[in-house]
């Protein structure tokens, strides 16, 4: 499903992504974990084409995406979510959703004269579809509220309303989990289940580690820019390289 | 007619003319968040090509001679295909890099203005500019021609109204909002910014086009910058995002702009009459900063979401 | 023909070059576009016209110069009242916009600034060209074809004496590193302590000294006019973006290049064009490396 070879990112002399290398395989809930700073929120970027990689490659399937822009990327299946929520401040949280739908008529400017009536059907499929994701995710109630009301973890159902709002292949979850309380999380990981066993696949970066653990399979780990291993949750739970990273450990 | 009266019809058929360019100005700013501070280039733009288009070659000055409806449309071409000159190289750059390009440009059209008399007049302008509907209403002043700018604003409203309220305006304000989380939604930021940078831009052709045929007559030194201050201070001082702002603001600030200008000139002694311009941008320019402090959304500014409320399932009402 | 050109390219190039200086510094600093630097330029000039006309009865010339002390003082004079207004300006109208929720206020306030500041000087000097002495200097050859006059030459070694100076109060001192990172990350100097009020209040004083010796420079080589500096505002816009805004060697580099780009377009365009090269000149600059010449910010 999406391929990483080589992929390098740096700042100057900081590699924030160093020669990492991984596949997501069709149908998985694939977990990225590491200590922060370790880049894996730069690596999202880079990926889903917000910074044009250093070095290396991306494919989704067997399109070769890296140096694509973002919307081209969107265009191509792959949705991405931020660590730090970006909602649409001054809409409501259905408009947020609703402006999130691909391949809508009434994005030409001209189609408000030439395709009313198409324009307004379609309208109307995108905003029950928007309510079907407000309903699917407990947002229904806060529909017409503006984004920038909304509570940090409220803001993050958002962010992942707007991905659902298109079909897409594969969907880059960053930290989903955080900042949100207890209740609301067992919602999410509900929903991500959900939504794979619709077949998306999914990327996710985690901390809260029984999320990652109940969730996620395979997982990788990164540090200091670098792919640190890979494997099944249990595996990377007792493997000691991963617990020396967290500690601030340089890996062997 | 009473000089009151045709007084005033001066003063609403150029507010009138005003607010269509204040009409673009809340599609590029208000809503796309573009900022555009070339607003009397577009203008001049405009007014110099509906001039060319239609001055008859009798006259003896460079003109094609064209029917009026022909050079109002041409008026916004041409200031759209200037929108698009300075929109590709700097719309994908930080903000304020379009800012210093539409300066530019509106700095360049004036030296065009000035230098190319073959074109433009020249220093002396071009005159003789033809009017539509000029000689209708037979004896009512410029009532017909009023009637037919207010006929212009009202069909730029709708039409930037229906464009703001449909879907393509709707991604407008995503843009504007957060770039990034747009464009990782499939938007092109770019793509989206230029077509609002030129039908605004097109609006303030039309505004141009529709001063010349007023004024009949111009030079460079109707296009100076302070007309875009001038719309600036509508736009900010009417709500900026509103269309409705927008035409309120351009009444308000004209108003104040004549009325001021008129009390300075009784007030102050002749001496310093010469420049009253200095005390009105004092007097609009602390209006403004009041409005930006403690009334940022301005008259009626964007209370409403950025499309209309629609109806959702009475269940989702809380 | 090339070679005088290219000195009058120089000549003109140093005076955008100092004007620019301020600009990207503002532009880093304080985080805006400031749209009145060039009427800065333009008080610079008038102020030093009030000396000059104050000490119109003192005859004190250097060598061939076309001046003598009363245009060294004229000279501090026109940077302190310069800085002054800066000063007052930022307090009035840019200081209380600072907290505003609209991101561009400053730049529209500049904008506004800049009209009114260019109506006070006709409401206060009117609105016809002065000059500061009515000397014809004669113009001597350096160069095989190139004639310069004493007056351009002290203005390009003045020039290059002030850059030198600024980049040892930017390196070596306390009050210029705390702009410097001011500059990179203003949340982070205030952190650390750094005075940011008195980085706001520097700024404006070396900004505005630098555009009022700028508008000195212009006036004694062009003239003195209401309009000079808003005439500038482009190729100081095209130098520090040339440049990189934020470099005060771009700035530097983009005025020199400015100026000598102007003055050689003279061979295929008529002179009355030169802002718009400037304009041309931005605009490809902005198309093929949109971070300028010397690259990213850094002071
Ligand atoms: N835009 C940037 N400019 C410079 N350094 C950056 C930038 N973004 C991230 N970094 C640095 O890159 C490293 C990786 O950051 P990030 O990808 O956010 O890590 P993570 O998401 O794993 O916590 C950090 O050291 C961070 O400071
Ligand atoms: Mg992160």
């Amino acid at each position: 499903m999406l391929e990483v070879r080589h992929l390098v990112k740096h700042f100057g002399g900081l590699y924030a992504v160093d020669d990492v290398s991984f596949t997501v395989k069709t149908g998985t809930i694939t977990g990225l974990i590491g200590p922060n700073g370790a880049g894996k929120t730069t690596l999202f970027h880079t990926i889903a084409g917000g910074y044009r990689p250093d070095r290396g490659e991306v494919f989704l399937g067997p399109k070769r995406i890296s140096g694509l822009p973002p919307h081209r990327i969107f265009q191509l299946g792959l949705v991405r979510t931020f660590q730090i929520p970006k909602p649409f401040r001054e809409m409501t949280v259905l408009e947020n959703l609703m402006v999130a739908a691909p391949g809508q008529l009434g994005e030409r400017f001209w189609s408000a004269w030439v395709a009313g009536r198409r324009v307004r059907r379609q309208e109307r499929e995108i905003r029950e579809r928007a309510v079907q994701v407000m309903e699917f995710l407990n947002l229904g109630r806060v529909a017409q509220e503006l984004a920038k009301n909304l509570s940090g973890g409220q803001q993050k159902l958002v962010e992942i309303g707007r991905a659902l709002m298109s079909d897409p292949q594969c969907i880059l979850l960053d930290e989903p989990g955080a900042g949100v309380n207890p209740s609301l999380l067992v919602e999410i990981v509900d929903r991500i289940a959900e939504l794979n066993s619709r077949g998306i696949t999914f990327l996710l970066i985690e901390h809260n580690m029984d999320v990652v653990m109940n969730l996620c399979d395979p997982v990788l780990v990164m540090a200091q820019g670098r792919l640190l291993l890979e494997g099944p949750p249990d595996l990377v739970r007792s493997d000691s390289r991963v617990l020396d990273a967290y500690l601030g450990g340089t890996p062997a | 007619m009473s000089g009151v009266l045709s007084y005033l019809v001066f003063f609403l058929t150029t507010a009138a003319i005003y607010s269509i360019a204040s009409l673009g100005l809340n599609l590029q700013w208000g809503r796309t968040g573009l900022f555009n501070i070339g607003v009397s280039g577009f203008f001049a733009v405009g007014a110099y090509a509906y001039a060319i288009l239609t001055i008859s070659p009798l006259t003896g000055q460079p003109g094609l001679g064209w029917p009026v409806l022909a050079g109002l449309l041409g008026a916004m071409v041409a200031a759209g295909l200037f929108a698009l000159l300075v929109g590709i190289p700097t719309l994908r750059l930080r903000d304020d890099y379009l800012a210093i390009a539409t300066i530019g440009i509106a700095i360049t059209v004036q030296l065009i203005a000035t230098n190319e008399p073959e074109l433009t007049g020249g220093t002396n302008g071009l005159f003789a500019i033809p009017q539509p509907v000029a000689g209708w209403l037979h004896g009512s002043g410029g009532v017909a021609f009023l009637i037919l700018v207010l006929i212009c604003v009202a069909l730029v409203y709708l039409a930037l109204e229906r464009m703001i309220h449909s879907p393509w305006g709707r991604v407008l304000v995503a843009i504007r909002e957060d770039e990034t989380a747009a464009s990782s939604l499939g938007k092109s930021a770019f793509s989206f910014r230029l077509q609002s940078l030129v039908i605004g831009s097109m609006a303030m052709g039309l505004s141009g086009a529709l001063y010349a045929a007023f004024i009949k007559f111009i030079s460079p030194q109707d296009f100076l910058p302070i007309f875009t201050f001038q719309v600036w201070a509508m736009l900010i001082l009417g709500g900026s995002g509103s269309s409705a702002g927008a035409l309120l603001g351009s009444l308000v600030v004209w108003a104040i702009w004549t009325l001021s200008g008129g009390l300075i000139q009784a007030a102050l002694p002749a001496k310093l009459q010469v420049d009253s311009g200095a005390i009105q941008i004092i007097l609009i320019g602390l209006l403004l900063m009041l409005v930006i402090l403690f009334r940022p959304s301005g008259l009626l500014g964007r209370k409403r979401p950025a499309v209309h409320r629609s109806t959702v399932p009475s269940k989702e009402q809380a | 023909m090339i070679g005088q050109l290219l000195a009058n390219g120089i000549i003109l190039g140093a005076t955008i070059a100092l004007g620019a200086i301020g600009l990207t510094m503002t532009y880093n600093i304080l985080d805006f576009a400031n749209f009145a630097q060039g009427e800065l330029l333009t008080f610079g000039a008038y102020f030093a016209l009030i000396a000059v006309s104050a000490f119109a009865g003192v005859h004190s010339t250097f060598g061939a110069l076309s001046f003598g002390w009363p245009m060294v003082v004229a000279l501090l004079l026109a940077a302190a009242l310069t800085s002054l207004l800066a000063i007052l300006v930022d307090w009035l109208v840019f200081r209380p916009l600072r907290r505003s929720s609209i991101q561009v206020a400053l730049v529209i306030a500049s904008f506004g600034a800049s009209l009114l500041l260019r109506h006070l000087v006709v409401l206060i000097w009117g609105p016809q060209p002065a000059y500061y002495t009515t000397n014809i200097q004669i113009s001597t050859q350096i160069l095989p074809g190139v004639r310069v006059t004493p007056d351009q030459i002290f203005l390009v070694a003045l020039t290059a004496l002030l850059v030198v100076g600024l980049h040892f109060f930017l390196s070596r001192t306390k009050l210029g590193k705390a702009m410097r990172a001011t500059a990179d990350d203003p949340q982070l100097a205030q952190v650390t302590g750094i005075d940011v009020a008195r980085v706001v209040r520097w700024t404006w004083i070396v900004g505005g000294s630098l555009a009022a010796v700028a508008g000195v420079l212009y006036g004694m080589t062009v003239q003195i006019l209401p309009e000079m500096g808003f005439n500038l505002i482009l190729p100081l816009f095209a130098a520090a973006i040339l440049g990189g805004v934020g470099s005060v060697y771009g700035a530097v580099l983009g005025g020199l290049v400015i100026g000598i780009a102007e003055n050689l377009s003279v061979l295929f365009l008529t002179p009355t064009y030169k802002p718009a090269i400037a304009f041309l000149l931005m605009i490809a600059v902005l198309l093929v490396r949109p971070t300028g010449i010397l690259g990213k910010p850094k002071l």
